[in-house]
């Protein structure tokens, strides 16, 4: 047998999910007996058979990522609940297996995955998925790249309606109908409280979702970022948000304004100060960048 | 033979690896460390607090990158952009040698993120060795291989683990990263003598060496990397630092991390074996 044919063999066996008591499956994919697969590629020796030895590799694969991705999404774990939660990472991963070297972009693919198999959040279908794109959000803020921020120089001689301003790639900004940063901050708060027992725990997780998931659709608008190395839920006001957009979106600066107002309650006396306001807070904690041609993300 | 081509002609004593529970510790209290070796995944990545503390290591401590998924042994090509990724930490860290594991852990771009055990093959030993060159030639350091634990021996095998792993080495021109606790787990879990394993390899491409614990269970040993070392595993350390002198040790904690002088403290019983090793060499 080739190297490569027997890794291919091998790779498949340790891929596929396991049993409900997490044992290796009778049967491969194919319908072969998995003992006899098994059996034909590795030995035995004089405690275990080829079957147990590949089981050891079955289970710590699939023990390895299944815990990853419960570490990345605590979040929409509370939201789901746990069992419902590791029924969803097993069909999850069984369909999107990592393609990274890096366990970190293991949930990358979860948010479209999630729409397209809506019977595993049920009736949480809405918050599991704002929760999802929250919780990959703060990934991405954790580790992106920071370019150095605008400096009042690069910004001479440009007109300010011409003006083009690109976001820090950190930065992901949301349009939410549920106030699931102040969930996902208070259930990372419960892990992190020794004193609390498992069960207590996990009653007042369940409370908290239940009371949001019961929250009237209300619309936020949330910039998720980070500043001297920790990641940050900043609330902004609507036009705030959609100023930020259009300009990471690759628009002027006239035209941002133009977006953000254009549907605004916002009196048009108000208007330049607000501007103002969010430009400066924005600038001072280094949120814009020169432009590339990259364009920076959106995901309102 | 301490310092030789294969780590860069450094001569490194005792390091730990650098986890994140110890962060803290040892930006505040700066505790004295020969060195730190760093999991270069970790680290592969564009902005944030990993980097900046990374940064601040390398201010005041001297740094080898240990990397995790390079995959030496798969059948499949080189990751072009894993490659450029981790040359940029190359040249970031300075590492006078870079270490990755001779085995394998994807195919048709999924990955296990496991250390998947090799066929003792000639025909993967080729491959390998290839790879590792490709490697070498990319990052322009000094590569070494580290020995895996495993569970699981294949069919196929054309030899022990000790000669794979030296067609493999003297194939590629590289050094190797000798785990004395993966040859006990292994020895354990395939019926060998760990010391014919330590007695028959090239010892002077030894570059390092990593001493780590691991867990027993009814029928098998796993390489859990959190426990302290136990003295099979020392004595196997004795015999390899007799054999190939005073060599960079590094200490593995990798779950159930105690505070960082329990880790350090573990890490510094090799002292004991460095010593009589520099005291052979001098008589």
């Amino acid at each position: 047998m080739s190297l490569a044919a027997l890794q291919r063999r091998m790779a498949r066996a340790v891929m596929t999910p396991l049993t409900p008591s997490e044992h290796m499956r009778p049967a491969a994919a194919n319908g072969r007996s998995m003992r006899e697969e098994a059996a034909a590629f590795i030995k035995p020796n004089d405690r275990l058979t080829s079957f147990e030895r590949l089981e050891i590799y079955n289970r710590q694969y699939w023990w390895r990522i299944l815990s990853s991705l419960a570490e990345d999404f605590p979040g929409l774990q509370a939201v789901l609940g746990e069992q419902r939660f590791g029924a969803m990472s097993k069909a999850y991963l069984s369909d999107c297996p990592s393609r990274t070297f890096t366990l970190r972009n293991l949930g990358s693919r979860l948010e479209s995955w999630l729409r397209k198999h809506p019977k595993w959040a049920g009736s949480r279908q809405a918050l599991a998925l704002e929760m999802v794109r929250l919780e990959w959000a703060d990934i991405e803020a954790f580790d992106r790249e920071q370019k150095p921020p605008v400096q009042e120089g690069d910004l001479r001689g440009v007109p300010a309606p011409k003006l083009r301003l690109a976001l820090q790639p950190y930065i992901t900004l949301l349009d939410l109908r549920y106030p699931v940063d102040d969930l996902l901050l208070e259930v990372k708060k419960s892990g992190e409280k020794e004193f609390a027992s498992n069960a207590f725990r996990e009653h007042h997780k369940r409370k908290r979702v239940a009371a949001v998931a019961r929250l009237k659709a209300a619309r936020i608008w949330v910039a998720v970022h980070r500043s001297e190395n920790s990641v940050y839920f900043r609330r902004l006001e609507r036009e705030e948000f959609l100023m930020l957009r259009a300009l990471g979106a690759g628009k002027t600066l006239g035209h941002a304004i133009d977006a953000a107002f254009r549907q605004s309650a916002v009196p048009a006396a108000e208007r330049p100060a607000k501007i103002q306001h969010w430009f400066h807070h924005a600038a001072a904690i280094g949120w814009f960048c020169r432009p590339d041609r990259t364009a920076t993300k959106d995901k309102s | 033979m301490p310092a030789n081509k294969f780590n860069g002609f450094s001569e490194f004593g005792i390091g730990i690896g650098l986890r994140v529970p110890h962060y803290d510790h040892i930006l505040s209290r700066k505790p004295t460390v020969d060195w730190f070796e760093i999991i270069s995944e970790n680290f592969m990545i564009d902005g944030g607090r990993p980097l900046y503390v990374l940064d601040k290591i390398l201010e005041q401590y001297k740094v080898v990158q240990h990397g995790v998924s390079m995959y030496f042994g798969s059948a499949e090509k080189l990751n072009r952009d894993h490659l450029r990724r981790l040359k940029a930490l190359v040249k970031r860290t300075k590492t006078p040698w870079l270490t990755d594991h001779l085995c394998w852990g994807s195919v048709d771009g999924r990955y296990t993120h496991d250390l998947l055990p090799m066929p003792y093959t000639f025909e993967a030993a080729r491959i390998a060795a290839q790879k590792i060159r490709e490697v070498r030639d990319f990052l322009e350091v000094p590569v070494a291989v580290e020995n895996v634990s495993s569970y699981a021996e294949f069919h196929v095998s054309e030899m022990t683990e000790w000669q794979f792993l030296t067609e493999v080495v003297e194939r590629a021109d590289c050094g190797i990263l000798l785990d004395v606790n993966n040859i006990y787990v292994s020895s354990q879990n395939h019926n060998f003598d760990p010391r014919a394993y330590v007695e028959n390899i090239p010892a002077e491409r030894v570059a390092q060496i990593h001493i780590a614990g691991h867990s027993k269970y009814r029928k098998y040993i796993l390489d859990t990397h959190d426990h302290p070392v136990i003295d099979p595993v020392w004595r196997l350390y004795a015999r390899a630092i007799e054999r190939a002198g005073h060599t960079a040790t590094l200490l593995e904690w990798d779950d159930r991390i105690p505070s960082f002088d329990e880790v350090h403290n573990e890490a510094l019983k090799a002292n004991k074996f460095l010593a009589s090793a520099s005291l052979a060499a001098a008589v």
